[in-house]
């Protein structure tokens, strides 16, 4: 089933959750709602379910307007970050509430119900922990019987509020793979709420950005990751080297430094905001890079246990107070022979230019 | 009484206790352990235990047969089936008022709620003396309503329903302030849970609220129910002392007591103390249940 949401507005007092949200989310998709914490995405989700209601603007379910549809009547499935399944139940009795409740007119027989329960823990691979109580089983256990309980009623859509921000990074990585693989075998179009942008990206189909109640940009996970389309989704996705400069005849200006040109349309004197993603940034020894091109900074840090080495600098002279992260070969690292406290220069092979009017709004979220 | 009224779970702290007491680096010295613990039981002693047993030793002064008459007698009867009317009446009221109350306090966001929670207390932190006075204010024959009572023969100032009444105030914040805390930090996941499954509310709040705080509900009752029988200022101003028609089991151990009637009326107090037995019984009991079904909450959470 599809879902489309237009012009959603919702406000809690003065703080203004979703601010004119409009998404279409297709039949059979897994969409992960990616954002920080406070940016409207777990109240999305609750609009969509039903359990809040939008100040404005209207949910379509399957194209027909749900906003008068009860939350028991939408058909939905919903996985909530603590789980909430019912302490006093036993894992059985947990997935076979949904059936149970139905009017006695749809209710299946006990017997049905029990087939159907079986064959769900069997998907989830649980079915030895039916007599158990949620309270005797495991984070990422208890996470697989509340997804099979909301399987359990047949939703059209199954809706995960961070499915798995309650459990530690090893469970974590294991589960997100498996729902992966379940999506692919039940093809439920899934909406999921996270803040780890690893976990979006490597799970869902589709990615959608928000910040302060807005969408900042839609796209595959390989779009939104290649070409961020605002600063705010730049700085939100991996780690990020953030430089204000200004465009200045062929090249660019940043504080005393003087960077190549980069690609981008933007007029002579324009303040922009440059990032450059840590692998993107090379670093030279002052004794031969010859020109003065590059921004000064100060090795604070070497971590090189890896393939990869990474460096972290601190800013000098104009760019003072700000921290650089860089990423480079270990082979490089011992032919520059950097050490700790070793002036260098960092040179961009590639910079995103964004105008900076925007800078204001995306500056605490640049890492 | 207010004190009292939160279910506690202490077998939790009990493995931090023991671990506290085997390491010597937070001991405390065994002078400190005995005066501690000769202070708490010298005072449980005299204020608790001597009294309860004075009232069975006092009672059976002269005997078995003197035990009974004094039980058997119509008045003391009539004052125990009054007794247990009122309880009878307040418990169910109460039951549905705090389920209620605290549904509304604990699920819903609301304008006055504090106002409410804090409106709850007032039984608690008012004299009973004065929640009596105040019926018969509104309900005497000088009251604001009495003019109006009397006119249509409804008696409920030195009657039975003024008794009953006075019960349900005293009373009113046992049930409400055991569940509040208790469905507060249940918080509504798990309704919520239940209504995305197709639950109606009926079915959400009989098949996943009522089983969650049944342990609570229960002591509350209980402690509702002790507080029912016992009461005894707000009943005093309000029942006029008629023996054998508005004299509950409390007011009529203090008629006999005020007669010089001793034994009888530590025959009466055994009866009281002995519902207070049972009660504190069905209580440790309840706490224990509780107990181990947070435990089992608990339990493999690691």
């Amino acid at each position: 089933m599809s879902i489309q949401v237009r012009n959603i507005h919702k406000r809690f007092g003065s703080f203004v959750a979703l601010d004119d949200v409009s998404l279409d989310f297709p039949t059979g998709e897994l969409v992960a709602l990616l954002g920080p914490s406070g940016c409207g995405k777990t109240t999305l989700l609750r609009v969509i379910a039903g359990l809040e209601s939008a100040d404005a603007g209207q949910v379509l379910l399957d194209g027909e307007d749900a906003s008068g549809t009860h939350v028991r009547d939408r058909q939905v499935g919903f996985v909530f970050q603590h789980y909430a399944l019912f302490r006093h139940m036993s894992v059985f009795d947990n997935v076979a509430f949904g059936l149970r409740m139905k009017p006695r007119a749809q209710r299946p027989s006990e017997k049905q119900i029990a087939e159907k329960v079986h064959a769900l823990l069997d998907l989830v691979q649980l079915d030895w922990l039916a007599d158990r109580f949620p309270a005797q089983l495991s984070g990422g256990q208890r996470q697989r019987i509340a997804l099979a309980r909301a399987l359990a009623v047949e939703p059209r859509v199954l809706l995960l509020d961070e499915p798995f921000g309650a459990l530690d990074a090893k469970v974590r990585k294991e589960l997100r793979r498996w729902l992966r693989k379940l999506h692919d075998e039940l093809h439920v179009t899934s909406i999921f709420v996270t803040h780890d942008q690893e976990e979006a990206l490597e799970v869902a189909d589709r990615v959608v950005l928000m910040n302060q109640g807005a969408v900042e940009q839609i796209g595959t996970p390989e779009e939104v990751y290649r070409r961020p389309a605002t600063p705010f989704v730049y700085g939100f996705l991996g780690a990020v080297n953030l430089f204000h400069g200004r465009v200045d005849g062929e090249g660019l200006r940043v504080g005393d430094a003087r960077l190549p040109r980069q690609a981008g349309s933007f007029g002579e004197g324009a303040e922009v905001l440059a990032f450059a993603r840590p692998h993107e940034l090379d670093i030279v020894v002052d004794a031969d890079a010859g020109a003065s091109e590059g921004i000064a900074a100060r090795v604070s840090r070497v971590l090189a246990f890896g393939i990869t080495a990474r460096v972290e600098l601190d800013g000098v002279n104009g760019a003072h107070g700000q921290h650089f992260e860089v990423e480079i070969t270990r082979e490089r690292v011992e032919r520059l022979g950097l050490a700790e406290g070793q002036a260098v220069r960092l040179l961009p092979s590639h910079l995103s230019l964004f105008e900076s009017r925007q800078a204001a709004t995306t500056a605490g979220a640049a890492r | 009484m207010a004190g009292a009224t939160t279910l506690r779970l202490n077998t939790a702290g009990s493995f931090g206790q023991t671990r506290f007491e085997a390491r010597a680096a937070t001991r405390e010295t065994p002078l400190v352990k005995w005066l501690s613990l000769g202070t708490a039981l010298t005072f449980f002693a005299v204020f608790l235990l001597m009294p309860l047993i004075a009232v069975f030793v006092e009672a059976l002064r002269k005997g078995w047969e003197t035990y009974l008459t004094a039980l058997i007698d119509p008045d003391a009867l009539s004052a125990l089936r009054l007794t247990l009317l009122a309880a009878a009446i307040a418990l169910p009221l109460n039951l549905v008022f705090g389920v209620c109350a605290a549904w509304a306090i604990a699920k819903f966001e609301f304008r006055g709620k504090h106002f409410l929670i804090t409106l709850i207390d007032l039984p608690f932190s008012v004299s009973p003396v004065i929640a009596g006075l105040v019926y018969v204010l509104l309900f005497g024959a000088q009251g604001w309503f009495g003019p109006w009572l009397a006119e249509h023969d409804v008696k409920i100032i030195f009657a039975v329903p003024g008794i009953v009444l006075a019960t349900v105030f005293v009373t009113f914040p046992f049930i409400a302030r055991e569940l509040i805390p208790l469905m507060q930090a249940q918080g509504k996941e798990e309704e919520e849970a239940a209504v995305v499954l197709g639950a109606s509310g009926l079915q959400t709040f009989w098949y996943v609220t009522l089983p969650n705080v049944k342990w609570g509900l229960l002591y509350g009752v209980i402690l509702t129910n002790a507080r029912a029988m016992g009461e005894f200022g707000a009943v005093s101003v309000v029942s006029g002392h008629i023996r054998g028609e508005t004299n509950t089991l409390p007011l009529h151990v203090e008629i006999l007591y005020n007669e010089y009637q001793f034994a009888a009326a530590f025959a009466v107090a055994s009866l009281l103390a002995l519902l207070a037995l049972v009660t504190l019984g069905i209580k440790t009991w309840i706490e224990h249940r509780a107990a181990h079904a947070h435990q089992d909450l608990h339990e493999g959470q690691s």
